[in-house]
């Protein structure tokens, strides 16, 4: 499935057709910075689809209300959530490596939700290692409390930080940010956060469907259902929304129809999950539910290419793929990397999901 | 307080806090695989009890280890922007690396070494705890070679000039090997090994003087005795050597580290002292030209000292980064006569009896802990004012739009989240430690990895 992403990507980026002489070396017609650009992409494109589900079962977990039912859920993302966790750090390492100065600048404007994220992660990270330690009620139910709550927000603060890039940010002539602390809270980031964060719910709760059995099943399958509609509600708000008020969004990809295409399939993704899970084809729907969170990151990706962040001050400091990069030796060196990392971390990753394939089954070692 | 105070604040608490983990993830790494692979050997349950046992332990450091490490990597972008666009082409890759081959590699297996042991074969099993060691040993090459390219820089080219300057890679080979990064790799990993060993140790001392474990805790001590007497040994080689390019690559931070103030003069080498940096003096117990013979076989010999150096390029605190560094070697000291004295009793075999010594090695569990906190802040503060080694100035790395209540609002976060962090860690280690590698009344009940297997396989 990464492939077809990946594939995907080339095919739209290609047909982007921005002829600007780099300087930088190619790779199959494409010059080193764009390919750096995809490279971040299908990193962070891995990280939505894999941390999405586990972070989408996490905000389900007060739903449950048994013991048993939550160990379950708990235990169906348990020996896969750290591994997930990891294409955040590679995600952040290619970024740094690629785009330092979108690493600085972004970071740094990002500075308060980006510090309540990394809160949140230790939050999320102890509650899992720690509810299963002791058998008190208090301290299973802190421990719940903390992991649902701290898996919301991570949804939610991913959500926001991915609407600012989206709108852009006033920037200087060094592309440093000059707005104020609080700029991150506006209107439009919180929408993508909330419409982040029932998506992952959806995408979690499809994930529990093919993990679970008897009457938590039925639970889960009834929760799926109402975050469908939930996400698709939201879905349509957004849309509007972007169309009528971020138009810059909208303009690269109504210059060239070609492109119109990837939105769309998003949109079949979508429409095709309530299907399959009406005809209880979960592991399809799953599928679909991965490629929705792909094809949409794709579109922000193919809306923003060749700028990563708009300055909105009106002097044309955008920060853009090519004042942003490495230089052309780093880039070079880090493709060889990626061409021989990626497909052993993809590996790693199929083996252990292969080995945790099927309904979740308790024994001494879980959660 | 100012911007730079907070930031340096924060990345010094949250990084020692980060460094109590790694090490012992590394170091109990090696040891599983040493135990897993003796219960492959022999088939031995004791083996497996042992390796179950330290498995739980290290699912703990690992995890509070994953959780601390993401902070450092993202504080470099929000804290430092300024540094992070200097030396992304260079810092980025070597940390694009790590992720990509090593911490990949890691917690995919990870999965697998918790909670696989009814699910896959034992030899498979025993793939994915070296999968998970070998990673956590990749991962602190990049990040070393990361910092030792910031002790001493080569294989780059600067571009661009002032905020716009940046560093790129001219030679990735000569980045990677640069002077410094094979001595302290070795020393890195060495003095995670012996986190690691003095942890076992420590644990295993315990149940022998409580009578709990007997026959296991034997085994595993000798396994741990042997790793921690060798690495002890090596560590004072690979230290030496640590020593040897500081002295050709940062005159400034060795002057420090020996309290040497004297342009050019015979320099000695102090077993403890007190430096007093107005006055410019250090007193102590020495020998005199010790630092010259050290470095140049010769008592008389002129070692460049602090005030060979611009006011402005020197580190600041000279007393601390004197006594972190001597610190951390009389540890070292300690640690090879600690482990030399349990050898020689072992060998004589009556190491068991000595319950003094075994006191000794439940103790002792801190000394590597403190050694491995003591080195870095020699080798980070006795760079200063440098944050890459005459090239760029801490002052000048920081975020420019990051203002003091930020930085101040996230420090007092961290200071909460991981003072509770640390109560936690010592409240589990400890009830892990008590509940033992297996339970007492039914030790026959836990049933074999390879019985689970037979059962799965349809034997049974
Ligand atoms: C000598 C080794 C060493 C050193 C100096 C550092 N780390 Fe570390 N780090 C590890 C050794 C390690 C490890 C052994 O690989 C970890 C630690 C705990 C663990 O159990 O994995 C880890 C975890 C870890 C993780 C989480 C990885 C995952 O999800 O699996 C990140 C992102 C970092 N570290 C980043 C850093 C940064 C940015 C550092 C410097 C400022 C740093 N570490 C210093
Ligand atoms: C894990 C072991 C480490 C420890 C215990 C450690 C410790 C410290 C300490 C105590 C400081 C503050 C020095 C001062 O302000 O006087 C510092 C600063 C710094 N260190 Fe490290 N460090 C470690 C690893 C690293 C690594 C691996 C890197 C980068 C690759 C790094 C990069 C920096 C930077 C950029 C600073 C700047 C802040 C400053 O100079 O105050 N450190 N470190
Ligand atoms: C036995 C005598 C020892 C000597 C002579 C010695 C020497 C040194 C020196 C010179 C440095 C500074 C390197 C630099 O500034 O870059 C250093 C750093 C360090 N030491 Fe030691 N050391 C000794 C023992 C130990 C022990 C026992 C441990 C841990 C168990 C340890 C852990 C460290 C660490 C983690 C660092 C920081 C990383 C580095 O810079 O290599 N050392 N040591």
């Amino acid at each position: 499935m990464k492939y077809v992403i990946a594939a995907l990507l080339l095919l739209g980026l290609s047909a982007c057709g921005t002829d600007v002489d780099s300087g930088y070396s190619e790779v199959a017609g494409i010059d080193y910075p764009t390919m750096w650009y995809l490279v971040v992409g299908a990193v962070f494109t891995g990280y939505g689809i894999l941390d999405g589900f586990d972070l989408g079962a996490g905000a389900w977990h007060l739903f449950f209300r048994k013991e048993q039912s939550r160990r379950i859920a708990l235990n169906a993302v348990g020996p896969v959530w750290d591994g997930n966790e990891v294409w955040l750090v590679i995600g952040g390492g290619t970024l740094f490596a690629g785009f330092p100065v979108v690493y600085g600048s972004l970071f740094s404007a990002m500075y308060v939700p980006l510090m309540l994220f990394l809160f949140m992660l230790i939050f999320r990270a102890i509650s899992i290692e720690f509810r299963s330690k002791e058998e008190m009620k208090w301290w299973r139910r802190m421990w719940d409390i903390n992991y649902s709550v701290s898996s919301a927000m991570l949804a939610f603060l991913l959500g926001v930080v991915l609407g600012n890039v989206l709108l852009g940010m006033p920037l200087d002539d060094n592309y440093e940010f000059t707005g104020s602390w609080l700029n991150f809270l506006n209107p439009y980031a919180i929408l993508v956060g909330i419409t982040t964060l029932a998506l992952f719910m959806m995408h979690g709760a499809i994930y529990l469907t093919m993990k679970t059995e008897d009457r938590l099943f039925a639970k889960v399958h009834y929760l799926l259902t109402r975050s469908i509609i939930a996400f698709v509600v939201l879905f349509v708000i957004l849309t509007l929304y972007t169309l009528l008020y971020v138009p810059h969004l909208s303009d690269g990809l109504k210059d060239n129809v070609a492109l119109f295409g990837v939105p769309l399939l998003s949109v079949l993704a979508i429409a095709n999950i309530p299907r399959l899970v009406t005809k209880r084809k979960y592991l399809k729907a799953f599928v679909f539910s991965s490629l929705t969170v792909g094809l949409l990151l794709i579109t922000v990706a193919l809306e923003l290419y060749p700028v990563i962040i708009l300055d909105t001050s009106g002097a044309g400091n955008d920060i853009t793929v090519y004042n942003a990069v490495a230089s052309n030796k780093s880039l070079g060196i880090m493709l060889t990397f990626v061409a021989v990392g990626g497909p052993l971390a993809v590996g790693y990753t199929a083996f252990v999901y292969k080995t945790f394939w099927g309904k979740v089954r308790l024994d001494e070692h879980s959660y | 307080m100012d911007v730079e105070i907070l930031a340096r604040l924060q990345f010094a608490f949250t990084i020692a806090f980060h460094y109590i983990y790694p090490p012992l993830s590394i170091g109990l790494g090696l040891l599983m695989v040493i135990m897993e692979g003796l219960y492959l050997k022999t088939g031995k349950k004791v083996y497996e009890q042992m390796t179950r046992f330290w498995t739980r332990i290290f699912a703990l450091t690992f995890g509070i280890g994953v959780a601390t490490g993401i902070v450092m990597e993202f504080e470099f972008g929000t804290n430092w922007a300024t540094y992070s666009r200097y030396v992304g082409d260079i810092f980025g890759s070597a940390l694009a690396a790590e992720g990509i081959f090593a911490f990949a590699l890691e917690s995919g297996f990870l999965g697998v070494l918790l909670f696989g042991w009814n699910r896959v074969s034992s030899k498979v099993h025993f793939i994915a705890t070296i999968g998970v060691f070998l990673g956590s040993m990749f991962s602190a090459i990049w990040i070393t070679v990361a910092n030792s390219w910031q002790q001493t820089p080569t294989g780059y080219q600067i571009v661009g000039e002032g905020m716009e300057a940046r560093a790129e890679i001219v030679d990735f080979w000569a980045m990677v090997f640069n002077p410094s990064s094979v001595d302290r790799l070795t020393h890195v990993w060495i003095g995670a090994f012996l986190a690691g060993a003095f942890l076992v140790l420590s644990v295993h001392a315990y149940y022998l003087l409580r009578g709990r474990y007997v026959e296991l805790s034997k085994k595993a001590f000798k396994i741990a005795l042997g790793v921690a007497t060798v690495f002890s040994l090596s560590q004072l080689f690979t230290g030496h050597r640590s020593a040897e390019y500081v002295a050709e690559y940062q005159p400034a931070k060795l002057a420090a580290m020996e309290g040497h103030f004297e342009a050019e003069a015979p320099a000695d080498l102090y077993v403890l002292g007190w430096v007093d940096k107005e006055s410019q003096t250090t007193t102590g117990l020495g020998v005199p030209g010790g630092l010259g013979f050290l470095l140049e076989q010769d008592f008389d010999a002129p070692v460049t000292g602090l005030n060979a150096f611009p006011e402005e390029d020197r580190p600041g605190q000279v007393n601390a980064v004197f006594q972190f560094y001597h610190l951390m070697v009389a540890i070292g000291m300690t640690l090879i006569g600690l482990t030399l004295i349990a050898c020689w009793f072992w060998w004589k075999g009556k190491l068991f009896e000595q319950r003094w010594l075994l006191w000794a090695f439940v103790w002792a569990v801190v000394l590597p802990q403190m050694a491995n906190q003591f080195g870095w802040y020699t080798a980070e503060m006795g760079r200063q004012p440098w944050v890459v080694y005459g090239l760029l100035r801490t002052s000048d790395a920081l975020s420019n739009v990051v203002t003091a209540n930020q930085v101040l609002f996230s420090l007092i976060g961290f200071t909460l989240i991981y003072t509770m962090l640390l109560a936690l860690f010592i409240y589990l280690l400890n009830k892990k430690i008590k509940h033992g590698p297996y339970d007492e009344s039914d030790i026959d009940d836990r049933p074999l990895q390879e019985d689970m297997a037979r059962v799965a396989g349809g034997e049974v």
